[in-house]
């Protein structure tokens, strides 16, 4: 079967090889049709390649330019400014880019610990039967859709948020002075918190697959020396382990937090929508992200609105952008997730 | 028991045993911790699927897969959207699935040391973990904005977008676990390159090739953001690729928030048969990989 393939191809190639100019002939290789059909195919792979660049760059550049009419309208005041009124035809970006950062980073303190346990779990105390499973567990629920969880978060943990979380913290801590006023308001359920805690169980498989992946390129020789002097599990995780993969966990906590940074559908369904920023964590808010998806339907193409939004879109990649290179550059060469 | 990891010498028995007890300890407490962090994750995977199944189930029912998306209380299904879903999920793989295949390729066989290569790669993991909902607004600005409309032609183009990275990730891990001496035996018996990768290592790495394609599909048959930019969303029956097509995440997500009870059940059906299907995608490209290894 491979002959017949081949005496076919063969054929194909020498008439390809009479269509195109030959090129330089290898000396070591009896067949001149060979080199052509090489030079072809390496010039397809070369050139898809180069098209992952083009990508790249057509995306920064369409954003921008996109955007450029708000960026000339507002310049640097676009970054700062709160307003978002469509009536005056005044936007400022500065809640969605606050409301990305600080769902993103709530999201991170609370899921970088349950993550580094799960690769703990994962890597050194699961017995062997039960890694696989769990294994899989966590990465199936880095599969499920992001607009899935956004029903969830808004069926099961709004109400959750709202009945059992809520009005315990704002009565335990609305009243003291200094942190009293990121516990205040209404337990409505929705908000910037509720839009936190969904964001932290998106990137938890994430950042625990790749901690579990950089745990596991340790020398076992390592690991066994220091249990072969009596250490414990958390003093081999925390003396031998973790110094030898900080670099890697950081990046994979850079990565959590890049997926974090752009998540759409999830967060749309439960920060509440709202273009102010509250001191409260309670409050309602926007993410760059939820307010392109929220706002774009009502924006007329051509629109300075639409344009706001897709210079917010180009704030969000160039964002994106660094924490991604960033967890690249951290991330050991052989560990990739 | 006399000496603490640290290399410090411990002479005084007490010290020693207190020493011992509070490592005991702290180990005992943070292996707990672990167990309970991992059963936190075990949670909200079980609550997902239980809050799903529990919703969707009573509004599955046949007409759901006969019946197009109708006006609120009229019994629609979402036969449209699935079916649109379906179109835009299939043109995006095999839209993004050559492209990735021959970015893989170049990335294994052909920039070995080359900076060209790490620049491709470097972007290529970005574009991975980029947003969506950007690439969706990028398709807007390059197809939807210039040719005058919404179309499941642009939807089926930004899905491939995403694709394509996932692509070249599982290509070329898989071509690099071909071992070289399959690709010199090729080459010694007088295989060009591109023959030894075409017949001799794509069908080595076949299998593992498929489950990136597998993933890549499982993907984006939920992408909801960048299809909001592009397809739009039809609630009519729709196959003309050049007009707003129907999907099944873009319904899902008109759906769970109209006020209509008939369409947020819908929607909830929809997330079942969804979540199902990715999972299910899931689970099998797994399976396929171990095999394997």
């Amino acid at each position: 079967m491979t002959e017949v393939n081949a005496a076919s191809l063969g054929t194909v190639v020498s008439d390809a090889l009479a269509a195109a100019p030959a090129s330089e002939a290898v000396p070591l290789r009896p067949k001149r049709g060979a080199s052509t059909g090489d030079a072809v195919f390496a010039l397809v792979a070369k050139g898809s390649g180069l098209l992952v660049l083009v990508l790249l760059g057509a995306i920064i550049v369409t954003l921008f330019v996109g955007g450029l009419p708000a960026f000339r309208e507002f310049g640097f005041n676009f970054l700062v400014n709160t307003d978002w009124d469509p009536v005056q035809n005044v936007y400022g970006g500065a809640v969605a880019i606050y409301g990305t950062l600080i769902t993103s980073v709530i999201a991170l303190v609370m899921a970088v610990p349950i993550s580094f346990g799960i690769a703990v779990f994962l890597t050194e105390l699961a017995p062997a039967w039960l890694r696989r499973p769990v294994g899989t567990a966590v990465e199936l629920l880095a599969a499920v859709p992001s607009i899935i969880y956004g029903m969830w978060g808004f069926a099961v943990l709004v109400p959750f948020m709202a009945t059992y979380i809520q009005p315990p913290l704002i009565d335990m801590l609305g009243d003291v002075p200094v942190i009293g006023d990121l516990f205040s308001g209404a337990p409505f359920g929705t908000g910037i918190f509720t839009a936190a805690v969904v964001l932290a169980i998106m990137i938890i498989p994430f950042v625990s697959a790749t901690m579990r992946d950089v745990f596991m390129t340790v020398p076992a020789v390592y690991k066994e020396s220091a249990y072969g002097l009596g250490s414990t599990t958390w003093e081999v995780m925390r003396s031998i382990v973790l110094p030898y993969t900080r670099s890697s966990v950081v990046g994979g906590v850079m990565l959590g937090l890049g997926r974090a940074l752009g998540e759409t559908m999830a967060v749309t369904f439960v920060i509440g929508n709202a273009n102010r920023i509250t001191p409260s964590l309670f409050g309602p808010g926007n993410t760059i992200a939820s307010i392109v998806a929220l706002v774009f339907p009502e924006s007329p193409a051509g629109s300075l609105k639409l344009s706001s939004l897709l210079a917010l879109g180009f704030i969000l990649f160039v964002i994106s952008f660094i924490v991604l290179a960033l967890s690249r550059l951290l991330l050991r060469p052989g560990v990739r997730t | 028991m006399s000496a603490s990891v640290t290399g410090r010498v411990v002479r005084d028995e007490n010290v020693a045993k207190s020493l011992g007890r509070r490592r005991r300890v702290s180990d005992r407490v943070v292996r707990t911790l672990c167990w309970i962090a991992a059963g936190v994750g075990l949670f909200f995977l079980a609550s997902i699927l239980v809050t799903l199944v529990a919703l969707g189930y009573k509004g599955l029912s046949p007409s759901v897969l006969t019946h197009i998306t109708l006006p609120p209380g009229s019994g629609g299904g979402l036969l449209n959207a699935i079916v649109g879903s379906l179109i835009q999920t299939g043109l995006g793989t095999l839209i993004g699935t050559p492209i990735g295949l021959m970015v893989g390729t170049y990335l294994s066989e052909y920039s070995a040391g080359s900076k060209l290569g790490d620049v491709v790669r470097f972007v290529s993991d970005i574009l991975l973990s980029a947003p969506s909902i950007l690439i969706g607004l990028f398709v807007y600005q390059i197809l939807v904005s210039p040719f005058g409309g919404f179309s499941g032609w642009a939807g089926a183009v930004a899905l491939a977008v995403i694709v394509i990275p996932i692509v070249v990730r599982t290509t070329e891990d898989m071509l690099r676990l071909i071992p070289t001496a399959l690709r010199e035996a090729a080459m010694a018996l007088g295989a060009p390159k591109w023959k030894t990768i075409v017949f001799v290592c794509y069908r080595a790495a076949l299998d593992g090739i498929m489950t990136g394609v597998l993933l890549a599909v499982a993907r984006i048959a939920g992408e909801t953001a960048p299809l909001l930019f592009t397809s739009l969303g039809n609630l009519n029956w729709s196959l003309d690729m050049n007009h707003p097509m129907s999907s099944l995440p873009v319904t899902i997500y008109q759906y769970a928030g109209s006020a209509y009870e008939d369409w947020t059940q819908l929607a909830w059906v929809g997330a079942l048969l969804i979540t199902v299907g990715v999972l299910a995608l899931n689970i099998v490209a797994r399976f396929a990989l171990r095999k394997r290894n």
